[in-house]
C-alpha cells in the first residue's frame, strides 16, 4: 500500500486536516463562502472533513448586493440540499446610502459593502476564526500569507509581523476580539481547483460555463447587464455573446472572457492554453500595485 | 534540450483533458526553498524559473515590465525578484521580508519553492519555508563567497530535517565564468557542510539574472559537467525514506455526531494501519483494535501516512485530541522531561527558568526551560556556553513539563518529533524545536531535593498526620460524622481535609461508574490522593462506601504504620432504607439504580475495624465524642 499518491489527495488531505485544526481549537469558527468555485470546493472539503457528522460551523456570505443574480439562486440551493447553517450579512448602513460600484467607484463600494460588511459581520456574530477560500497563487500578497493568518482586534493584518507557521503545527491562540483567518486551499492552484470539481464532481454556477449572455465591451473588457440597475453610456451597445467568468463576484466588477467552453472539461482544456491569469477579470484589483495588500490590511479577505 | 513546461499544451477535447490529469495527477513533488544571504539572488532566481517555464501570463508580465521600470535594479531589464516580492515594502526597499509561495511545474514534476528572506531579521520567515521543504538551494554570490548567513540557513535547512542541497553559486557571470571561482566556493562549503550529514549537496554555477545553467546548461561554462538546476530538480530522488516505519496517528479531534459513533480524526504522520489491527495509545495508556477507517469517500481497508481520516476503535478508550494511536511495537517516549534543538525566533530572548507553552502538532502543555545546555556556533556548529538564546540563534535544551506528551526523536519522525514554542502572554510563537530524547525522572534534581519531608510538614502543623477512613452503608452517617468531627479539629487548630465520596466523583472519578471493576479503581485513586494529603502533613477524613475489604486493606498498605484508622459506621441496612436521604434506596428498590451497595451489590464490613461506631438510637454528636475519645488517647489529635 502507498502513501496518498496523487497531487490531488495530497492536497486534499491538508486541506482536511486544517479544518479539523479549526474545529478542535476555536471556540466559535465560521466559513466564507463567496459562492465561486474555490468556496464550492471549500464547501465540499468541509463536508469530507467532518463526516459523518455535519461541518460544525455556519457557512457565511456577504451580500454586496450586487452579485450576479444566479450566484444567489445557486447559494440559496446549496444551503437547501446540502443543508447547512447559512448566514447572510448585508451592511444596511451602505445600502440606506445607496453605495454601489456605478455611483460609488469599485474602491469605495468593495470597501463598504465588502470589508466592512465582513467586519461588521464577524464582529456581529464574535467568530474567533474564518475560512476562506483564497490561495497563494491568485495574488503576490496572498503568496505570503500564513495559513493561519492572525488578525488584530481591528481585523487587520500585520504583513511584516507574521507568525512563524512551522511544520503542520499552527498556532491558534487568540485574547478576546482578535481572529484568524483560516486559508485551507493555501497551496491550491487555479488548476488543480478545476480538475477537483471535475473529478469530484462538484456543483459550481453555470456563469463558468459560455453561454450566451448579454454583455457590454467597457474599457476593452466584457461585462455582463446582469440587471437594469447597469447604466450604458450612449455609445455602449449590449450584446449577446458566448462568453464565460473565470471568477465570480460583483457583476459590475467581474469581466466575462469570450469563450466555446459549456462543459467543465473544455473549461480546463481552455485553462491550459491560457495566456492570462483569473485576476486580470478582477476590475477591483488593477487600481496600483499592491492594492490587495493594501485592502487586506484593512480586513478584506 | 528539456522539454518545460505544462503550459500550452495542445488539449482541446474531453479526452485529452482526462488523460492529461491523469498524468498531472501521477507526477511527483518537490517542495523546496531558497535561501542564502541577502543579494544573493534568490527571488531573482525564482522568478527566473517561473519565466523560463512559460508560468508568467500575460497580464503579469504586462505588470512586470511595468514594476521593473518603476523599482527595477536591472536598469531596463525585466526584474524577476518582483514576480515573488509582493509585499510593498519588499518592493520599495527591494528586499524580501517573508517568505512566498509560488507553484510550478513541467513535463516531469511538479514544484511548490518557498522564496526566503535572507536578512538576518526575518531569519524566522526562512525557518517557515524550510519547515515544508525536502530540498534547499542555498545561493552564494560567485563575488562575495559563503558568508555566516549562508551557514546558518544550511544549519537551519539540516536541523529541520532537509536531507538534499543545491549550493547554486550565482551571478557566475560577473567573475567571468571563472571554473577556479566556482570550485573554491563549493570547497569551501563541503568542508563546512560534511559534518552536517546531508544526504546530497549537488554545486551548480548559475546566472540566474541572464539565465546560465537555470533551465538549460548554458554554453559558458564548458568546464561544468553536471546537472542544470532544474534538471536537478527534476531527477532528484528527495522522498524521505519512510519504508517500515512505526504507525503514527495524532489525535486532532473527536468527532461524536451521536451517542452510536465516535470516531478519532487525523492524519497519518508516518507508518499503515489495516482494520482489525492492534493498537497501542501510550497516554492516557490503553490498547484496542481498528474497527473502521471512515472517510467520506466511504471505508477504507487500510490507510498510510499521509491520508486524513477517521478511526474507529472496536472499545470504549477514553482518549482525546492529543493522543497518539500508534502500532503497538515501536512505542514512542511519553515523558514530561526532554532535551531538544532550538531555533528561537523572538526579540525577547529564551532564558532558562521561564515558563512557554509546548505545542506539538495536536497537543499542548506549560513547560519551563530547566536548562539550556549550549548554544550552537553557526560557523563552525560547535557547542559554545551561553545563558541565553537570542533572536535567530540556535541551541540545546532541557524542558520540563507540567503533564507527560507523546513524541518521537525527530530524526525518527518530523511531525511526531517536532514542537513550537508559544509566550503564554503574547500568544507569539517565539521557537521550533526538535525533540532529541526524554530525560528520566531518576535525573531530577527535583526528586532528590527531600530535605523537606513528611515529619517536617507535620512538625509545622503541629500534629500527627492520619487517615481517617469512614466505612459503611450508604446513608449510615458517614458524612454527618466525618463533617462534624472536622468541625471539631479544625476548631481545635489542627490541619484537615475530607475527601468525601460522593464528591470526588463530580471531579477526580468522574470518568467512573460503580461496575466492581470502577468501584475499585475510585478506591485506588482516593486511596492515593489521601497518602499524598498525609504526607503534606494533614489529618484527611475519608468518607466512602468502600465495600470491599481488600481495597480497604490496599488503601491500608499505602498509608504509613499507625497512620490509617479504619471507622465501620455500622448503622442496620433496614434502618439506612428508611432514613434513605437522598432517595437512593426507593430508586435501587425499583430498580432504577443498578449495583447499589446493600441491593444488588455486596457489602463486606470490617473484621476488625479500629473504631466500631454503632449509630442506632444514638446522636451524631454522641458518636463524635466517642470518636473524640479514642483518637485523643492514642495521640492523634
Amino acid at each position: 500500500m502507498r502513501a496518498v499518491h496523487t497531487h490531488l489527495q495530497r492536497l486534499e488531505a491538508e486541506s482536511i486536516h486544517i479544518m479539523r485544526e479549526v474545529a478542535a481549537n476555536f471556540a466559535k469558527p465560521v466559513m466564507l463562502y463567496s459562492i465561486g468555485k474555490d468556496s464550492s470546493v471549500l464547501l465540499h472539503l468541509a463536508m469530507k472533513a467532518f463526516y459523518p457528522a455535519k461541518p460544525p460551523f455556519p457557512i457565511l456570505h456577504v451580500d454586496t448586493t450586487w452579485k450576479f443574480r444566479e450566484m444567489i439562486e445557486f447559494r440559496d440551493r446549496m444551503a437547501a440540499e446540502r443543508g447547512f447553517d447559512l448566514l447572510v450579512h448585508i451592511n444596511q448602513e451602505g445600502v440606506r446610502e445607496g453605495i454601489g460600484p456605478f455611483t460609488h467607484g469599485a474602491g469605495l463600494h468593495t470597501h463598504v459593502m465588502k470589508t466592512l460588511a465582513l467586519r461588521q459581520a464577524l464582529e456581529k456574530h464574535g467568530f474567533d476564526a474564518a475560512f476562506g477560500g483564497a490561495r497563494r497563487d491568485e495574488e503576490k500578497s496572498r503568496a505570503k500569507e500564513r495559513i493561519f493568518s492572525f488578525r488584530n482586534a481591528a481585523h487587520a493584518w500585520d504583513p511584516k509581523n507574521q507568525r512563524p507557521e512551522m511544520w503542520k503545527i499552527y498556532n491558534t491562540r487568540v485574547d478576546a476580539g482578535e481572529s484568524i483567518r483560516v486559508f485551507p486551499l493555501s497551496n491550491w492552484t487555479e488548476l488543480d481547483i478545476w480538475q477537483y470539481i471535475l473529478l469530484e464532481n462538484i456543483p459550481i454556477p453555470d456563469l463558468y460555463l459560455a453561454a450566451r449572455r448579454p454583455v457590454v465591451n467597457r474599457g476593452g473588457q466584457w461585462i455582463m447587464v446582469d440587471d437594469d440597475r447597469m447604466p450604458l453610456q450612449p455609445d455602449e451597445v449590449v450584446e449577446e455573446r458566448m462568453v464565460r467568468f473565470r471568477t465570480l463576484g460583483c457583476y459590475p466588477l467581474t469581466a466575462a472572457v469570450e469563450s466555446e467552453a459549456d462543459t467543465l472539461e473544455e473549461v480546463v482544456a481552455e485553462m491550459l492554453i491560457a495566456q492570462s491569469s483569473e485576476r486580470q477579470g478582477r476590475l477591483i484589483d488593477h487600481d496600483e500595485a499592491g492594492s490587495m495588500e493594501k485592502k487586506k490590511r484593512e480586513g478584506y479577505f | 534540450m528539456l522539454q518545460v513546461a505544462a503550459r500550452p499544451i495542445d488539449a482541446t477535447s474531453a479526452t485529452d483533458v482526462q488523460s492529461y490529469i491523469a498524468a498531472q495527477q501521477n507526477k511527483t513533488l518537490l517542495r523546496f526553498l531558497t535561501c542564502g544571504s541577502v543579494d544573493d539572488g534568490k527571488s531573482t532566481l525564482i522568478g527566473r524559473l517561473l519565466y523560463d517555464t512559460k508560468l508568467v501570463f500575460e497580464d503579469q508580465l504586462a505588470a512586470l515590465r511595468k514594476d521593473s521600470e518603476r523599482h527595477g535594479t536591472n536598469g531596463s531589464d525585466l526584474d524577476f525578484a518582483l514576480l515573488v516580492d509582493g509585499l510593498e515594502a519588499e518592493r520599495e526597499q527591494g528586499i524580501t521580508i517573508d517568505v512566498a509561495y509560488r507553484f510550478f511545474a513541467t513535463a516531469k514534476r511538479k514544484f511548490i519553492v518557498a522564496d526566503t528572506p535572507g536578512h538576518e531579521q526575518y531569519t524566522r520567515n526562512m525557518a517557515t519555508g524550510a519547515s515544508t521543504a525536502d530540498l534547499a538551494v542555498v545561493l552564494v554570490n560567485a563575488k562575495v563567497g559563503l558568508l555566516p548567513q549562508t551557514r546558518r540557513h544550511t544549519i537551519i535547512a539540516s536541523l529541520l530535517g532537509i536531507r538534499h542541497i543545491v549550493l547554486a553559486v550565482n551571478k557566475i557571470d560577473l567573475v567571468g565564468y571563472d571554473q577556479g571561482v566556482f570550485n573554491a566556493i563549493r570547497d569551501e562549503y563541503n568542508a563546512f557542510a560534511d559534518a552536517l550529514g546531508f544526504a546530497s549537496v549537488q554545486a551548480i554555477p548559475i546566472s540566474a539574472r541572464h539565465g546560465d545553467n537555470v533551465i538549460d546548461r548554458s554554453a559558458n561554462m564548458e568546464w561544468y559537467e553536471g546537472p542544470s538546476l532544474l534538471e536537478h530538480l527534476e531527477t532528484v530522488d528527495a522522498e524521505e525514506p519512510l519504508r517500515g516505519r512505526p504507525f503514527r496517528f495524532p489525535v486532532q479531534y473527536v468527532n461524536r455526531p451521536n451517542a452510536n459513533f465516535r470516531g478519532y480524526c487525523g492524519t497519518v504522520a508516518s507508518g499503515r494501519i489495516a482494520v482489525g489491527d492492534e493498537v497501542l495509545i501510550p497516554h492516557p495508556r490503553a490498547m484496542a483494535r481498528i474497527k473502521r477507517i471512515v472517510t467520506h469517500d466511504g471505508d477504507l481497508d487500510e490507510v498510510a501516512r499521509g491520508q486524513a481520516v477517521t478511526l474507529v476503535l472496536d472499545r470504549e478508550v477514553d482518549i482525546s485530541r492529543g493522543a497518539v494511536v500508534c502500532s503497538p511495537d515501536r512505542k514512542p517516549h511519553v515523558a514530561d522531561q526532554f532535551a531538544a534543538n532550538v531555533v528561537w525566533f523572538n526579540e525577547s530572548p529564551l532564558v532558562p527558568g521561564r515558563m512557554y507553552l509546548v505545542r506539538t502538532e495536536t497537543d499542548q502543555v506549560s513547560a519551563k526551560v530547566s536548562q539550556l545546555r549550549h548554544r550552537i556556533n553557526v560557523n563552525n556548529t560547535a557547542p559554545e556556553d551561553a545563558t541565553s538564546l537570542e533572536m535567530n540563534e540556535i541551541g540545546v535544551c532541557e524542558f520540563s513539563l507540567q503533564a507527560p506528551i507523546t513524541f518521537d526523536a525527530f530524526e525518527e519522525n518530523k511531525s511526531t518529533g517536532s514542537f513550537i514554542l508559544i509566550d503564554r502572554m503574547t500568544n507569539a510563537t517565539v521557537g521550533a524545536g526538535m525533540f532529541l530524547q526524554p530525560l528520566r525522572r531518576a535525573a531530577n534534581i527535583q526528586w532528590q531535593k527531600l530535605d523537606v519531608n513528611k515529619a517536617a510538614r507535620a512538625e509545622q502543623k503541629q500534629q500527627q498526620p492520619s487517615i481517617l477512613w469512614f466505612t459503611g452503608l450508604s446513608g449510615s452517617g458517614k458524612s454527618t460524622i466525618a463533617n462534624l468531627l472536622e468541625r471539631k479539629l479544625h476548631a481545635s487548630g489542627r490541619h484537615t481535609y475530607i475527601l468525601d465520596g460522593d464528591n470526588v466523583r463530580h471531579g477526580l472519578n468522574r470518568d467512573l461508574g460503580f461496575s466492581q471493576e470502577d468501584r475499585i479503581e475510585n478506591i485506588r485513586r482516593v486511596s492515593e490522593v489521601a497518602k499524598l494529603m498525609a504526607d503534606a502533613g494533614l489529618i484527611v477524613l475519608v468518607s466512602l462506601i468502600s465495600p470491599y475489604r481488600a481495597e480497604r486493606a490496599m488503601a491500608r498498605e499505602l498509608a504509613d504504620k499507625n497512620e490509617f484508622i479504619e471507622i465501620f459506621v455500622d448503622t442496620p441496612l433496614q434502618e439506612c432504607i428508611e432514613r434513605d436521604p437522598k432517595g437512593l434506596y426507593a430508586r435501587a428498590l425499583k430498580d432504577e439504580i443498578k449495583n447499589f451497595t446493600g441491593i444488588d451489590s455486596p457489602y463486606e464490613a470490617p473484621e476488625a475495624p479500629d473504631v466500631h461506631l454503632k449509630t442506632s438510637g444514638r446522636s451524631a454528636e454522641d458518636l463524635v465524642a466517642e470518636l473524640e475519645g479514642w483518637l485523643r488517647e492514642r495521640g492523634y489529635c
